[in-house]
């Protein structure tokens, strides 16, 4: 059977096809959680509709132009139920079940089932794929901002800020650390900032590069660092690799970081005891 | 097009603002306006203002530290201010670190820098009886 | 959806319009403010190189996409002389601060992906591009 006599029997049976299709997904049970029965009938007929459309004009080579809108609505519909939080074969159904409707007008015609059958798996096949780079774009978004909260900076002083670095310190990292760090520096008006690296497992020449890059960008928005935190096996580490710290002053503790700050601020505490 | 980069007399300090594409000859211009106002008002310090920069490349790059060079000669201190933190942080990934120009958040802590970094000429003090026993001490 | 514009790059004037051009297109394809200013950087130095020490040539900038994410494409193709020797060239011209060594290293360091074509006699052409 041509897919230009398949097409002519879809479009004489629009409506009967789309009336099947919609009982059979509702006898299947649709997520009433997450989406109700109107929109489930809209989406339907939006998709029989451009479906019959375009193997009417595009034939059964899903690379055609026409099916453009069919697998933009297709894209838009998966990435959706991807995110709403409907299961992979959920969204697969939606256009699977498509088959039954179709097979039995098929079978009546006495028309072969292969052709129709490939078509419509390779719809399926388009919205899984567009389903799951739905999800892909999720994990991206939740492993950028699990970065961005595990990058506080915090003032503690009038002038002062801490950068507490907890991990490892890749290049990625390294990029949210700067940006928070100068935006901070902007923002309260800085002149010291502490790095403390109490929390970073190793120091290697990578590492000891991405830290020379945030306090030299420190620097050129008019801000010192100190580093702080550095374990006798760190700075063993460092004198090793002969990483060059240049000027840049280093204490073993925040403790001693954040005294140094305030002696360079001019700042003096007193205690509030009488003598 | 800018002609050129105005320079603002501020006391004994030399002000400017970069707020456009800088090219070739605006640049050489700008050097050469620059060095002969510092000598003209015997400037000892400048601030160079480029908060308005979106982009520093490395000819920006080249032209400020050419700028710091020659004012050093000339005995004046160079700070530049303002710099924004997409620049800063695009400046460090190039690999250009602008050492040797000091740097400051923005006009008013540059300002506050020139001040405790400029010395003044000898002036002549007298010394009173006070005075003349206290110890000297390492300055700043 | 591919948009493809073509920049020349005959005088210093051009370089300020292609920076102009390079941050529209990364601005529509929504990169971050600190990957607009790295890329606009990034074309700014490989098209200076190709101004002064290629003579000059031409640009193509083009809005496309890449691993599912909008992109900016930049391609800087001059007719010079092409680098003689590109592994010196790479170098990090770190602290001689200048030339054709910053330039290109730099360049490559602030972008998602480089690749640079050159033979002596053959011009130079690189391509650039920023997707994250």
């Amino acid at each position: 059977m041509t897919v230009a006599a398949l097409a002519d029997i879809f479009k004489q049976n629009e409506s009967a096809i789309l009336e099947q299709w919609i009982e059979i997904q509702r006898q299947a049970g649709i997520r009433s959680d997450l989406i109700d029965d109107r929109t489930m009938v809209d989406n339907s007929r939006d998709l029989l509709k451009a479906f019959i459309r375009a193997v009417t004009e595009s034939g059964d080579d899903l690379n055609q132009p026409g099916w453009a809108p069919v697998k933009s609505l297709l894209e838009r519909l998966s990435q959706a139920q991807s995110r709403q939080g409907f299961t992979p074969t959920e969204t697969a159904t939606f256009i699977l079940s498509l088959k039954e409707p179709v097979f039995a007008l098929l079978r009546e015609a006495n028309g072969e089932l292969i052709t129709a059958s490939q078509l419509i798996d390779k719809l399926g096949l388009y919205s899984m794929e567009r389903f799951l780079a739905g999800r892909e774009v999720v994990i991206r978004e939740q492993q950028e901002s699990m970065l961005e909260l595990s990058t506080p900076v915090v003032q503690l002083w009038k002038g002062v800020l801490a950068v507490p670095l907890i991990g490892s310190l890749d290049s990625n990292r390294t990029q949210v650390v700067m940006e928070a760090l100068l935006q901070k520096i902007v923002e309260t008006e800085s002149d010291i900032a502490i790095i403390d690296i109490t929390g970073v497992p190793t120091v290697d020449t990578m590492v000891a590069q991405h830290l020379l890059k945030t306090i030299t960008a420190a620097k050129l928005m008019g801000a010192r660092c100190i580093i702080s935190g550095i374990r006798p096996q760190i700075a063993a580490t460092i004198v090793h690799l002969g990483v060059e710290l240049g000027d840049v002053v280093t204490k073993a503790s925040l403790s001693d970081a954040f005294q140094l700050a305030l002696k360079e601020l001019n700042v003096r505490l007193v205690s509030a005891n009488p003598r | 097009m800018v002609d050129k980069i105005p320079i603002l007399k501020m006391g004994r300090y030399l002000l400017l603002s970069i707020q456009v594409d800088m090219h070739d000859q605006l640049a050489m211009d700008l050097q050469e306006d620059l060095t002969e106002q510092i000598v003209r008002h015997s400037a000892k310090g400048v601030l160079i203002d480029i908060s308005s920069l979106e982009i520093v490349d490395s000819f920006i790059g080249r032209m400020l530290s050419h700028i710091a060079n020659v004012s050093r000669i000339l005995d004046a201190k160079v700070i530049v201010v303002g710099m924004q933190p997409a620049v800063a942080i695009t400046l460090v990934e190039l690999g250009l670190s602008l050492s040797g120009i000091a740097t400051a958040l923005n006009v008013e802590k540059g300002m506050r820098w020139l001040e405790k970094n400029v010395n003044d000429d000898l002036v002549a003090e007298v010394e009173s009886d006070e005075d003349r026993d206290t110890p000297a001490e390492t300055g700043n | 959806m591919t948009k493809t514009e073509t920049l020349p790059l005959k005088q210093e004037t051009d370089i300020v319009i292609i920076r102009q051009r390079v941050r529209k297109a990364a601005e529509e394809a929504r990169l971050g403010l600190v990957s607009q200013t790295k890329i606009v950087t990034a074309a700014s130095e490989i098209a200076r190189n190709a101004l002064i020490y290629g003579g000059g040539g031409e640009c193509q900038l083009e809005r496309t996409q890449r691993d599912g994410r909008a992109a900016v494409r930049l391609v800087v193709a001059d007719q010079g002389q092409g680098i003689a020797d590109l592994d010196q060239a790479m170098v990090d011209g770190y602290t001689s601060g200048g030339g054709l060594g910053l330039g290109l290293s730099g360049a490559r360091r602030l972008v998602d992906h480089f690749s640079i074509q050159t033979a002596p006699g053959e011009g130079t052409t690189v391509e650039l591009w920023k997707w994250k």
